[in-house]
Order: structure tokens, then sequence, then C-alpha cells
């Protein structure tokens, strides 16, 4: 089978600029909700094995809060926004104006807050990625879960491990300038999604 | 102290007392271990999907329980155990997101668990103990001096069956 993952340099650098772009977006949405300079780095694109992905979040073992969706379109896929437990409550105060270290467990109020987060996010990534390939992305509602890395990434896994081995992830890192978001924003193509953007893109 | 034998995600460890072998952070993947309480071996698979005969390309058996199951059974026999004592107990099989309209792939940690128990079955192997389903996360590690099989969790505390 033709591999879809065996990208050119090219077509890699291609890919961190059109996550790039959709990161500062959401790096604008994000800073204009908490109203806080937010920092971003340069995207990372990686073609790992499946069973490395929870290592990118600290183990398999590492308590988070997760932001799910899954992106529709022609080039379907799956979104998180991934964040430490303490930076979710940190993120929680922020958003419903209290001092940090007010929130101590997840309310519906503060997962429904954080869940918009994830959905403002994703939005406005998908924006810039459907504007830069001409293909048109759509996010699902979100839907949050706070628990160990492993578990949370296994159903966006499972969906690349019917069909191969490898994972292609691109991966951005959001910071407040007081350090209180800290938030990584997984975009993982699904099987076949990959060969679609490429294509859309036009590099060699 | 004993040996930790960690397993990955899409892997299986085979070991003998007084080693443990661990596997961290199992949502909708399924913990399978198998344990000969005589001659004190075991192994500990962590498979994610339930058949590799609906999977379009992978070269790793241990992915999926119809293909990793025979191949840990085979490797614990190597290491002395009599199939025939093997008892099996499985943890794992979580649904983590809600979603209403919930596709099929949401839904595999069920089947992982039902495959898991099928395959067991075919190969007269006793499952004797299970923790699978609701919707959080599990760190798994099975004990090859006793066969005590510890499940631990964020919120739900740790327990061993």
């Amino acid at each position: 089978m033709t591999d879809e993952f065996d990208l050119t340099p090219n077509q890699l650098d291609a890919m961190r600029e059109i996550g790039n772009i959709g990161a500062g977006n959401s790096a604008t949405a994000l800073s204009q909700i908490v109203n806080k300079k937010i920092d971003m780095n340069v995207p990372k694109v990686s073609i790992i094995p499946i069973e490395e992905v929870p290592e990118l979040v600290g183990g398999p073992d590492t308590l988070i809060v997760a932001v799910f969706l899954r992106v529709y379109g022609k080039a379907p896929g799956s979104i998180l926004f991934l964040m430490p437990k303490e930076n979710a409550f940190y993120l929680a105060d922020d958003l419903m104006g209290r001092p940090h270290g007010t929130t101590q467990e997840l309310d519906e109020m503060s997962i429904s807050a954080i869940k918009e987060v994830g959905n403002i996010l994703s939005g406005s990534y998908l924006g810039a990625f459907s504007h830069f390939t001409n293909i048109s992305m759509l996010p699902s509602i979100p839907s949050l879960a706070m628990d160990m890395a492993g578990a949370i990434l296994n159903i966006v896994l499972l969906q690349l491990g019917q069909m191969g081995d490898r994972a292609m992830v691109i991966e951005t890192k959001f910071i407040a300038e007081d350090d209180s978001i800290n938030g990584h924003f997984f975009l993982v193509p699904d099987p076949g999604s990959l060969g679609t953007i490429v294509k859309a893109v036009g590099v060699e | 102290m004993a040996d930790l034998i960690k397993v990955g995600m899409a892997d299986y460890k085979v070991g003998r007392s007084p080693s443990t072998l661990i596997s961290y952070g199992l949502g909708s993947c399924i913990g399978v271990s198998l344990y000969d309480p005589i001659k004190k071996v075991g192994g500990l698979l962590h498979i994610m999907l339930p058949d590799s005969k609906q999977a379009r390309a992978s070269d790793n058996p241990a992915k999926f329980a119809d293909t990793g199951i025979p191949l840990m059974i085979n490797d614990v026999v190597s290491l002395g155990a009599t199939k025939a004592r093997l008892v099996a107990k499985l943890a794992g099989g979580a649904q983590m997101f809600a979603f209403s309209n919930a596709s099929d792939i949401m839904k595999v940690g069920n089947r992982n668990a039902e495959t898991c128990k099928q395959i067991l079955r075919r190969n007269g192997i006793k499952i004797v103990a299970e923790d699978t389903g609701g919707n959080y996360g599990r760190t798994v590690s099975i004990d090859l001096s006793t066969g005590s099989y510890k499940v631990k969790t964020i919120d739900r505390g740790e327990k061993n069956i």
C-alpha cells in the first residue's frame, strides 16, 4: 500500500505552516476570551508510532483534562485540547472571573466553559485550515473528560490503529503570560485524510 | 525489590515471580492477564482493537484481541506454564467520551471486552475476574508472585481483582 505518511520535507513544512496559521488564529481567540497575552510555539508535526503518542503529554498515567472534538468534512479527523488538571482549574477561574485557586473540582459550569474554549479554539483553527486548503472542515460539539492521558488518547488512536501503526499529529502549545494556561492542541487527521490535505496544499 | 515490567499500548510482556507487569492508562483498551498459579508465570497484554481482520494494515499482532491473545498464550506456555491451568483476568474497555450519537468506534471498549472473552473461551482459558466498562481510565498490573491483578483509577480508588 502507498503510505500517506511518507511526506517530503517540503510537505512536512507545508503542514507545519498550515498548523501555524490555524494555531495563530486560535491563540488570538483564546487571548480574547481570557483577556491575557497567549504565546504559542511553532507547531510540531510528528509522524510517530501510535503507542508513543501518550508520551507527548507526559506519559499515559498523567492526569489531564481533555476537550475532544471530531472534525467532519472531506478530511475528517480528531481534535484534542489537553491541559494538566491545575491549568484547567485556572482556566475555569479565568473564565468565571474568579481568583486563581477557587476551582477545586470541575462543576457543570466550569466544564461547559472549558468545552466552549475547546470549541472556539477548534473553530478558529479549522477556519484557517479550511481557508488554506480549500477543504471544508467542521468541528463536532465538544466533549470533556478528566482522566489518564493514555486512556483519553485511546479514542483518537483507535481510529488510526484500525488502518495502520503510525499517526501524524500536529501539536501546538498555548501558554498564557502568567503561566495560568498551558494547553496542548492536537489535530490528528483520520487515515486517508492526510493524503487529501497534502493533495489540496499542492506541494510536491 | 521485584522487577516492574512496563507493557506499552499494543504490546505484551510475559514473566515469572516475583516480577510485576504493569500497563498505564487504559481507556477503551483492555489489559488481559494470564497466570499459572502453580508455576507462577504469567503475562499481560494491552490490546486496542478487537479484530485484526477488520483492520486494513498492521504489522503488530499485539494490537488486536484475536491475534494478541494466542500469541501471549504461546509465550506464557514457553515460559513453563501449563495451558490448562492458566486463568485470565481483564480490565479496561471504557467509553471515555459520551456522545449522544456515539459511533461504533466510540463504543469499541465494549466490543473489545466481548471479543477478549470469546477468544479466551475459545482457547479453553478460564476467566476468573473482570473489571470492564464505565467511562474512566485504568492502570493495571499483575503481581506474578500471587497472581493478584490490581486496577487503579483516578477517582474510583484501587482494587485487586
